[in-house]
């Protein structure tokens, strides 16, 4: 059977959404005849026209309130940012126009934006940011991370047919690099579940993106060496987090560490440690831990990236600190 | 609020910029160009005035109302710009998409809005469209073609934008026209969101608003153009300006920009110039604006201009005029007591309507 990448399974989510519903179209820049920096778009003008296929001017802001503006019309937008880190000169239109609207008077900006985040490329500080929490912390917005192709594919197809604005964050190190089989049919994957990719009972790790794929190394090592049966959860949706999987994977081991590429400070892993401080304290064994990167922009030079991007090692690290409670 | 009110107070105007000698070209009266109609019905006509008198009642009776301390929030007037808001409303097809900004209530009465729900939202009362979780003109009204702003300025032309090629990827002939203010012309958005209505060639429509200040920032600290219409060949598209206190020349002038729009001619910038003559807001007692200015736009007043010429041409009379305005001022006495009854939001309305499905 056929492999499927990651940013294969995107492309074809969107292409199916494309194919289903003609309110659905994108736009953004060189996502027409180059089809999209990364190829996302790769074949879509030829097969969507023009008109459903919309190469712009270099123009984010503009990008996301034109999408508004057809979303508030009854289209169904997906705006492309070429790198996720130019999301900043759209924030604007996502946090104060499209977060507020259903709020504010009741009509819903059913949007998405997507682009390709995370570091371990040397891109760079301007082509490897992890921009999440500025987003999650923006009532009115969803933002999900998928770690899988078959979550790529299902979670764009669930964030193009969600009601609401929806951030959709491509880790960029994955795009080629993971691949399976996908379903034959139609499926997505609900927004705001969260998904156990191993389970265990001595403690566990919660993450998302890139990140699983270091956790899972981690949990390998520590079943063989010390014979741990770690749990690991992807959490695929930061906003609105699947709460349900963070207590139960709490509750049933005890030992949380949450790992994240994206910086410490207000990074997510406060937020859940602060969920399961307030619901289930009695239920832990030792303190909620963090492996995230440092409060550093991301750094260029391959040593330096290293030294930023949390991993096996790191994980392991604060693994064995938490099974030691 | 009172920081500002307390400088206002102790701030001489010999000290201030309000002792400015430099005053823009722009910012005085244009030359003073005699009416003409458009080829309006007697009845368009007077119809265009009823607008005209209602907004300037309505904004009469919230000025009142906020001096009651009964308005929750800022006010804003559109003294003196009224002739924009509704001339440019009055020259759109009803199916035409129209987005408001601060100073365009005048837009939304001829769109139909009820001034009920305009009261009501700036009373921020439950049954006001936004059920008190927004204020002023931050509403949409899907009926009625209208989208809804927000306080950020500029934020509309990208989002215009979209709502253009949306119609037309539909395959529907509609227009959109918004509005932003001189200062508004300062941000990205501006630049953004016209420029990409010029690549793709829609009928956006963007009226300027140039009322000589943003806030206490006068024009020549805004952009250094002597009219904000010479920016329309660096876009690549067409361009006016009109004297935005002539109602019937901001019609007919919009009446273009939409045709060309239609026509596929694509966007077009049309700035209409005219004074702020109340502050920014009503907290605002606009100390640093030199008085001679106010002085010479008060004899350039849109509604006593439309006046004489509805006169002059035989289409009413004083009394006429004089018999609408004391209409519509006691019809909206009683609106706005109406609204002065209508409950408050309760509280738990706070968590309600974040998400699809909540509620």
């Amino acid at each position: 059977m056929a492999l499927t990448t990651y940013v294969e399974a995107i492309r074809q989510g969107i292409w199916e959404e494309m194919e289903r519903d003609e309110r659905v179209f994108i736009l953004g820049e060189d996502v027409g005849i180059y089809g999209g920096a990364f190829k996302v778009t790769e074949g879509m003008l030829e097969r969507f026209g023009e008109m459903r296929v919309i190469d712009t001017p270099i123009s984010e802001s503009a990008i996301v309130g034109a999408a508004i503006g057809a979303a508030l019309m009854g289209m169904r937008p997906i705006a492309e940012m070429q790198f996720i880190d130019f999301i900043s000169c759209a924030f604007d239109q996502i946090t104060n126009f499209a977060a507020k609207n259903r709020y504010r008077w009741g009509a819903g900006v059913p949007i998405v934006i997507r682009g390709p985040s995370g570091g371990g490329v040397h891109g760079g500080p301007y082509h490897s940011q992890n921009p999440e929490m500025y987003f999650v912390h923006t009532p009115g917005l969803k933002v999900v991370a998928p770690a899988t192709a078959y979550d790529a594919k299902g979670l764009i197809k669930a964030a193009i047919r969600d009601e609401d604005p929806v951030i959709y964050l491509e880790h960029k190190y994955l795009y080629r690099r993971i691949k399976e089989e996908l379903p034959k049919d139609d499926y997505i994957v609900p927004i705001g579940r969260a998904a156990v990719r191993r389970e265990g009972k001595d403690l566990a790790i919660l993450t998302y993106g890139a990140m699983l794929y270091q956790a899972l190394e981690a949990a390998d090592v520590l079943a063989r060496e010390a014979g741990l049966q770690t749990e690991v959860v992807d959490l695929r949706s930061l906003l609105p987090l699947d709460k349900d999987a963070i207590l139960s994977a709490a509750k049933k081991t005890g030992k949380v560490l949450v790992v994240h590429e994206d910086t410490r400070t207000g990074g997510i892993a406060g937020e859940i440690a602060a969920i399961i401080n307030e619901e289930v304290f009695e239920y832990l064994d030792g303190p909620v831990l963090r492996v995230t990167a440092p409060d550093t922009p991301v750094p260029y030079s391959p040593p330096l990236e290293e030294f930023f991007l949390p991993n096996k090692e790191k994980i392991l690290k604060a693994a064995r600190q938490l099974a030691a409670y | 609020m009172s920081a500002v009110l307390r400088r206002s107070r102790k701030s001489p105007a010999k000290d201030g910029p309000a002792a400015r000698r430099d005053i823009p070209p722009g910012m005085r009266p244009p030359p003073l160009e005699p009416m003409r109609n458009p080829g309006l019905s007697r009845a368009r006509l007077l119809d265009m005035h009823r607008f005209l008198r209602l907004n300037r009642v309505l904004e009469d009776q919230l000025s009142a109302l906020y001096r009651q301390g009964k308005i929750v929030g800022g006010l804003y007037s559109s003294l003196g710009q009224e002739s924009i808001s509704v001339g440019t409303a009055c020259a759109l097809e009803p199916g035409d998409l129209l987005a408001p900004m601060i100073r365009n209530i005048g837009s939304l009465l001829v769109r139909g809005v009820p001034p009920l729900s305009l009261f009501l939202q700036f009373l921020a009362r439950h049954a006001a469209p936004t059920a008190g979780k927004d204020g002023t003109l931050h509403f949409d009204d899907p009926g009625r073609s209208i989208i809804g702003p927000i306080s950020v300025l500029g934020t509309l032309i990208p989002v215009m934008t979209g709502a253009a090629l949306a119609a037309r990827m539909r395959g529907e002939s509609r227009v959109a026209l918004t509005y932003i203010g001189d200062g508004g012309t300062s941000t990205g958005d501006f630049h953004e969101g016209l420029n990409l209505a010029a690549v793709l060639g829609l009928p956006l429509v963007l009226v300027v608003e140039n009322n000589g200040y943003a806030y206490s920032t006068p024009v020549d600290r805004q952009f250094a153009v002597d009219s904000l219409a010479e920016r329309g060949p660096a876009y690549g598209i067409a361009s006016e300006s009109v004297d935005g206190t002539d109602v019937l020349a901001v019609y007919a002038a919009t009446q273009r920009a939409a045709a060309r729009g239609r026509g596929g001619g694509g966007p077009t910038l049309l700035e209409c110039r005219a004074f702020r003559r109340r502050g920014h807001a009503e907290h605002d007692d606009m100390w640093y604006v030199p008085r001679d200015i106010v002085a010479a736009w008060e004899q350039r007043d849109p509604i006593d201009r439309f006046e004489s010429f509805l006169v002059e041409q035989g289409h009413a009379t004083k009394g006429d005029l004089r018999s609408v305005e004391e209409n519509l001022a006691a019809e909206l006495d009683e609106t706005a007591r109406q609204a002065l009854g209508s409950p408050y939001p309760p509280p738990e309305e706070t968590l309600r309507g974040v998400y699809a499905g909540g509620d």
